[in-house]
């Protein structure tokens, strides 16, 4: 999580697919969603209720997520729940955003690309705001 | 000591060819975690793979780290403030599917403490420095950027 300094200051819940990595940061809480991917349909309907009733439950400000399927999830019922909405592709995406992050400009306030061609060649709803490197 | 440190994902021949000759005659421990390398290094110690605790003491314990374009390699560097020497593999020579690390090289190369390799001369050039630059562990004008617009957008 090379983005956590961004939040530092407020109450942030850290909701990752890999429950290994809560001990990697010190967040007040930390939540395991389930992982799959956008072809699993099934597990994508449980994802979006898993989804819906995190984001119900602790009615974020703000949700920022790099991706996969589960952070678009929960930007998708953070938006319907009255959140800012903030997409950031990951920096390994240099040829082209990922699938997640090509559908995330649909419904997020913010969509950035941590690669500055990437935001010049799409319609100007993907930004450029730096990157972690 | 120069870790070099290749994944486990696809062999990169060129890069472990051109480290084992760049290091002959050098007085300097020289470590390489090179997956299925069909090349045979003859003046360094090598593993095909390595424990993440291993991985993780060789990479504290190293001078200079030596690794393909890959952005986790980058980020180890990065969070590790070590001089990183990187090269690209190239899809014509079969060391990838594609050429996106040409793409990371040439965005990279602009931060301090990336030294990018092409040749077997540039890293005897980079072995051969005792005061080679490492990456500013922590901090670069872009992520200071990044990090600063993203506060103001969710403090307003």
């Amino acid at each position: 999580m090379q983005l956590a300094p961004a939040f530092e200051g407020s109450d942030v819940t850290f909701a990752s697919t890999d429950a290994g990595q809560a001990e990697n940061y010190d967040f007040e809480r930390f939540i395991a969603l389930k992982d799959y991917n956008q072809n699993e349909k099934l597990k994508m309907l449980a994802g979006l209720a898993e989804t819906f009733g995190v984001i119900r439950r602790l009615r974020p400000d703000v949700v920022i997520s790099t991706g996969a399927a589960p952070g678009l999830l929960c930007l998708l019922w953070g938006r319907v729940m009255g959140a800012r909405t903030i997409w950031v592709d990951s920096i390994a995406n240099s040829q082209e955003m990922s699938l997640s992050g090509r559908l995330a400009p649909k419904f997020c306030h913010v969509v950035l690309t941590q690669w500055e061609h990437l935001a010049t060649e799409s319609d100007g709803r993907v930004q450029h705001w730096g990157s972690v490197l | 000591m120069i870790f070099l440190t290749l994944g486990t994902q696809l062999p990169f021949d060129r890069l472990v060819e051109a480290v084992d000759n760049a290091v002959d005659g050098l007085d300097e421990e020289i470590f390489g975690q090179i997956g299925k390398s069909g090349y045979k290094p003859k003046n360094m110690q090598v593993t095909d793979y390595m424990t993440p605790r291993e991985f993780n003491d060789r990479f504290a314990a190293a001078r200079v780290i030596v690794a393909h374009a890959g952005i986790g390699s980058i980020l180890s560097g990065f969070n590790a403030g070590k001089p990183l020497v990187i090269m690209a593999r190239r899809a014509e020579l079969g060391e990838h599917r594609n050429d996106h690390q040409l793409a990371t090289v040439a965005q990279m190369q602009r931060i301090p403490g990336i030294h990018v390799a092409e040749t077997t001369e540039d890293l005897r050039r980079y072995f051969a420095d005792p005061d080679l630059l490492a990456m500013s562990a922590g901090e670069t004008p872009e992520r200071t950027r990044l990090i600063g617009n993203l506060r103001k957008e969710i403090f307003g």
